[in-house]
């Protein structure tokens, strides 16, 4: 039977990974190589990287990052973060990534999604929606969360499938950081409404909100972030939890 | 020397990093003059059926991959390198593959397609390809077709994803998985080491 993922999420910062909450008091983490390997070890079903540096250097060191990831950890590997072209993604896929994960971009010009699903195939777009509820619905945000689009969220996932997109990274900005569990109602919603996987992000601080959302939100994966890099649970702990909630788990 | 084929067509590098991680030398071979050349031969694979035939016909590699199969040579084929070694697809109506395997690969019709993620095999046979690895162990899987061989004997091992579908197949010193080995962690590790050295 096909498991439900676990994903941890490491932002990295120039070549460093950097931990935070919300973008605030950033501390230095570690060097990123050892921290795949770590989570790999502790049974990660794939790795995502966020570049957070928003210069041109800490992109060219991610793509040295990347490529010393893959040289060691094998399992998948997501990259995003300031992507802006198909060849920044040829680009990263290049130096050992699986999949590329864009938002803003793909808002800006959603030409982006069905070329380069083209020409690097849909397995390795990963379309991230950052969705804020405003009355009743939630619209698709830009710029890592500050700047509120035209696009209902909902039929933004929708229009990303048939654009060619591969997987739905989404992410409530809600109830980001919050740790009051994931919005449920948004992760629903959206996986109903396409076929391609969901994985949720956003608001998870137990092990219960992981559940729900895989068994009410419908979610295909979770992604964690500060909940794993501040220790608080260990992948095998979560893993250890969902198995026994009958959760398919690796 | 391990020679895997690159036809232009997805990313085969992971399949290179894993060989170089475990120590075993591999180059990406383009041209079927290069292919004489090697010991062992893997056919990787990401993209579209009709595409991939396209590519291997331009480059003149059909018929060399073919004679390497036929002469019962070390092969490995993956994800789609291993759909190739069939008839036809339904991805791809009209498109010959390479006919090495008899039967078809048909497009998933419940659930999410593609399948993507961890999924666990179950051994039907038993294969050096599966030393040290237990049965039910999960691999790394992104396809969204899956094949239908008309012979059951060359099965080695089946996955289920809404329904149950061959995800080892092998024969001779020719096998091909439905996963991807050089993303499944130690168990994949584990499998391309198997094929180097006991298969």
């Amino acid at each position: 039977m096909l498991a439900k993922r676990i994903i941890p999420c490491l932002d990295v910062e120039d070549g460093r990974v950097v931990k935070g909450i919300k973008f605030k008091d950033l501390q230095d983490a570690g060097d990123p190589v050892e921290l795949a390997a770590m989570y790999n070890e502790q049974g990660a079903d794939e790795l995502t990287f966020l570049d957070i540096g928003a210069s041109y250097r800490s992109r060219e060191i991610m793509i040295d990052v990347v490529k010393n990831v893959s040289g060691e950890v094998f399992i998948p590997l997501t990259v995003g973060g300031g992507i802006r072209e198909v060849d920044d993604m040829r680009r990263i896929l290049k130096a050992g990534a699986d999949k590329i994960a864009i938002c803003t971009a793909a808002l800006m010009n959603p030409g982006i999604i069905s070329e380069g699903a083209k020409i690097l195939g849909s397995q390795c777009i990963v379309l991230s929606i950052d969705a804020k509820k405003d009355g009743d619905r939630w619209y698709a945000y830009k710029n890592g969360g500050r700047i509120k689009s035209d696009y209902d969220a909902i039929q933004w996932a929708i229009d990303v499938e048939r654009l060619g997109a591969g997987e739905i990274l989404l992410n409530s900005i809600d109830m980001d950081g919050t740790k009051q569990g994931y919005d449920i109602e948004l992760t629903r919603t959206v996986s109903e409404s396409v076929s391609i996987p969901v994985i949720a992000s956003g608001g998870a601080g137990t092990l219960a909100q992981m559940a729900e959302a895989i068994e009410n939100g419908k979610a295909d994966a979770v992604l964690l972030a500060s909940l794993l890099h501040f220790g608080e649970y260990t992948i095998r702990d979560i893993k250890n939890y969902l198995s026994n909630k009958g959760v398919p788990i690796r | 020397m391990i020679a895997i084929v690159d036809y232009g067509a997805g990313n085969l590098r992971s399949v290179k990093k894993a060989f170089d991680f475990l120590g075993f030398e591999s180059q990406f071979v383009t041209a079927s003059t290069e292919i004489s050349g090697a010991e062992r031969l893997v056919l990787p694979g990401v993209g579209a059926f009709g595409a991939a035939m396209d590519k291997l016909t331009e480059r003149g590699l059909v018929g060399s991959i073919k004679r390497w199969v036929e002469e019962d040579k070390p092969f490995l084929g993956i994800c789609l390198g291993m759909q190739l070694l069939f008839e036809t697809s339904s991805e791809s109506p009209g498109v010959r593959g390479l006919s090495l395997f008899k039967g078809v690969c048909k497009r998933f019709e419940h659930d999410k397609v593609p399948q993507i993620g961890w999924n666990q095999i179950s051994m039907m046979q038993r294969s050096n390809l599966f030393m040290g690895i237990d049965d039910g162990s999960y691999f790394y899987f992104l396809h969204g077709y899956y094949i239908a061989p008309a012979e059951a004997d060359i099965i080695l091992a089946e996955t289920d994803y809404a329904l149950r579908y061959p995800s080892v197949v092998g024969r001779g010193r020719t096998y091909a998985v439905q996963f991807h080995p050089e993303k499944s962690g130690d168990n994949g590790l584990q499998l391309l080491k198997n094929w180097v050295e006991l298969c």
